[in-house]
């Protein structure tokens, strides 16, 4: 019985981590769409940046209350883990509690464990109710719509149901020890789920080693099933958020790049000697789509777990304009996995769309470029940066500025200035001194 | 009041042989907007009381390109960068000061890689350092306790993170400085940013500057301080829609100094 439960374990883990591998790989392909671009300096403040706002939360912090239940589940999240490995080496070896032997630490640990499982579900169940009872506005934007809300409500739902599985199984696991049954070694100890207790001590021993294994197999296969819901979900920032605040922008905020192609030619109109006359022109001005933006965008964009931090604090949005900076990053999203499925279909990348299929005009010129969604982003998604390419994109190759804004480019052509005054009345004032 | 003040263009001086100190990057706001224009002359009037070797490009000034870069048209940011760049650097510019925050974003952090490489500063920050080299002194005390409210401009406080130059400023003319609800890294846009004030903004529920002002109004304070000639506009506009522009003024931080010295 105990082998054919090894086997059965490890060929589940092997198809759970290869269905793992195959999606995390296709988010990688999807991403490295994005045109080039080096993030690669600094290395040492790099890894600050990502110690302090990814493994730190520092960013959190401006939102208290879900700051500290975020920081339960985190915890939580990181910690378990190890209980984790260890129930894959009982799975794969047929141990029990394989890690024991370490002796009085285990214990301390296998207890700490529990109370963060119980932070844990605690925490989701309160970000359940502050979602749908509380219905904090932020959740409930128009781009919240559907799979964005489902994909939230799975993701609090499983993980409530995981930490209950944990204790379950150590309550039956508690039973099962305290009567020396065999294979169920003394170890650990379980500050919470010593309460379930009265719950399983009327069962024979039979039964309860059926229940041990029920909820042992139920956490290990809910966790790799979990695992494989990350690809597919908003939650995956668990995972990017590490290396999306190591590619952090490490400049200004106020610092745009600038076009280097345009540079060239630039130089070239104005005659300037260090122009290279050769270069060839540039391709396309801006981003219309994925292929446009960088991979730095796209990474952004699978990073988002859709917290609306960023809306919540946009002026356009408070405002009752249509911009969502949140609902940019979930639109780059959807259309990278949109281009992702059809190279998976063997079809050419672009269809007739693009990301301008998703992001209206009306979104895109409501932006006041101040920078609040950049700031308060948890986990640094820069969403000003992609607004600015497809603005630039409407602007050089459509020619689709708002009039007004035209206005502005003729005036600052004409008389250098955004105004229509004339050139030569620039230092008036100092005559009024 | 001082005497007639005379400002020099860099090209006056440099007939004289003469390279300015400082450059003061005047831009278009305060060179043709006439309520920014009070707060450039309250910077001329304060570096010329202080006999700092300063200077205006005059005519040969032109537009940074900020507004062209954020609305997209980067051809034309380029080409405004490079001329600015050609003339600054033909006359030997090595430090600029301004009092507009978006010149002195575009200045700082996207000319050097266009080859303007200069020392640049925001008109709030060299006020701090005069104040701190003891060359500038308040005697009179006009603010004395009085509640002034602060509002973070975007390009100067999340774009660059300059937040305690302003305030300190204002501590030092022993204001009572009372603190917007949304301030430093939270403190709310005034809608005029990334080339909105040249057009309508979009469809909305509310006017961002309206939004904002409201808040300022709320703290009670008497003065509105701004950093930026672009908020001074939105700031005032939203002011008048509640009709509050008798009792509270919006003033520059330049403006608030050169009062405070009689200037």
């Amino acid at each position: 019985m105990q082998i054919v439960q090894q086997v059965v374990f490890v060929l589940v883990f092997a198809v759970a981590v290869y269905f793992f591998y195959r999606n995390v790989s296709k988010i990688r392909r999807n991403i490295l769409l994005g045109r080039d671009e080096d993030r690669t300096d600094n290395k040492s403040e790099r890894l600050r940046t990502m110690f302090k706002v990814a493994f730190g939360q520092s960013k959190m912090g401006t939102r208290p209350i879900a700051a500290i239940l975020h920081f339960f589940v985190y915890v939580g999240f990181i910690l378990i883990n190890i209980e984790v490995l260890e129930i894959i080496v009982d799975g794969i070896a047929g141990t029990h509690r394989a890690f024991a032997p370490i002796g009085k630490l285990y214990d301390v640990a296998i207890g700490f464990f529990e109370v963060l499982a119980l932070l844990v579900l605690v925490g989701c169940a309160l970000f359940l109710t502050r979602r749908f009872i509380n219905r904090i506005p932020r959740f409930h934007k128009p781009e919240m719509k559907g799979w964005p809300t489902k994909d939230a409500t799975i993701i609090l739902v499983t993980e409530i149901v995981l930490m209950i599985a944990i204790l379950k199984m150590n309550a039956a696991d508690q039973v099962l020890q305290a009567r020396g049954a065999e294979h169920y070694a003394q170890a650990g100890s379980f500050p919470i789920s010593q309460f379930l207790v009265p719950f399983f001590e009327g069962f024979s021993t039979e039964t309860l080693v059926v229940f041990e294994r029920i909820f042992w197999w139920f956490h290990i296969i809910g966790i790799l099933l979990f695992l494989n819901f990350l690809p597919y979900s908003k939650h995956f920032h668990i995972i990017l958020a590490f290396p999306n605040t190591y590619y952090s922008n490490l400049k200004p905020k106020g610092q745009f790049d600038n076009i280097g192609s345009i540079t060239n030619e630039v130089k070239t109109m104005m005659g300037m000697p260090d122009a290279d006359p050769n270069a060839p022109p540039p391709e396309s001005f801006g981003a219309k789509d994925i292929q446009d933006l960088t991979w730095k965008n796209i990474m952004d964009s699978y990073t988002c777990t859709e917290c609306g931090r960023c809306t919540s604090e946009c002026p356009a949005n408070q405002t009752g304009k249509l911009l969502s900076p949140r609902k940019i990053m979930m639109d780059t999203r959807d259309r990278a996995e949109e281009i992702g499925k059809r190279i998976d279909s063997g079809l050419e990348p672009n269809d007739d769309k693009n990301l301008l299929s998703y992001i209206s005009k009306e979104e895109l010129w409501a932006c006041t470029s101040c920078n609040a969604c950049a700031e308060v982003c948890p986990v640094n998604i820069d969403p000003l940066n992609i607004i600015t390419q497809l603005r630039q994109y409407l602007v050089m190759e459509k020619a689709e500025a708002p009039n007004e804004l035209n206005m502005m480019f003729t005036n600052v052509e004409n008389n250098g200035a955004p105004w229509q005054f004339p050139a030569s009345d620039r230092d008036k004032w100092t005559s009024e001194l | 009041m001082s005497d007639k003040i005379h400002v020099p263009t860099v090209a006056e001086l440099n007939a004289k042989g003469v390279t300015p100190d400082v450059l003061f990057w005047v831009g278009c706001a305060g060179s043709f907007d006439e309520r920014a224009q009070k707060i450039t002359k309250a910077m001329a009037k304060i570096l010329s009381h202080l006999e700092i070797n300063y200077a205006i490009l005059g005519k040969e000034e032109s537009c940074t390109g900020d507004p062209a870069k954020r609305a997209g048209n980067e051809f034309l940011f380029q080409m405004q960068a490079m001329n600015n760049i050609a003339i600054m650097n033909g006359y030997g510019i090595t430090k600029i000061i301004t009092t507009c925050p978006h010149c002195f974003n575009t200045l700082k952090n996207e000319y050097p890689e266009l080859g303007g490489n200069y020392d640049v500063v925001h008109h709030t920050s060299y006020i701090q350092s005069l104040i701190n080299e003891g060359r500038l002194t308040f005697g009179k005390g006009d603010y004395k306790g009085k509640k002034i409210t602060y509002h973070d401009s975007c390009y100067l406080g999340r774009a660059n993170g300059i937040y305690d130059a302003p305030r300190d400023i204002l501590k030092k003319l022993d204001a009572e400085l009372v603190e917007l609800k949304r301030c430093r890294a939270k403190g709310l846009c005034c809608g005029a940013g990334g080339a909105q004030i040249f057009k309508e903004a979009e469809n909305g529920s509310k006017e961002i500057n309206v939004e904002r002002a409201e808040e300022a109004l709320e703290t009670k304070a008497s003065v509105i301080a701004s950093n930026c000639p672009f908020c001074m506009t939105m700031l005032r506009d939203g002011v008048k829609h509640f009709n509050k522009e008798d009792e509270v003024e919006v003033l520059d931080l330049a403006e608030l100094v050169a009062n405070a010295n009689d200037l």
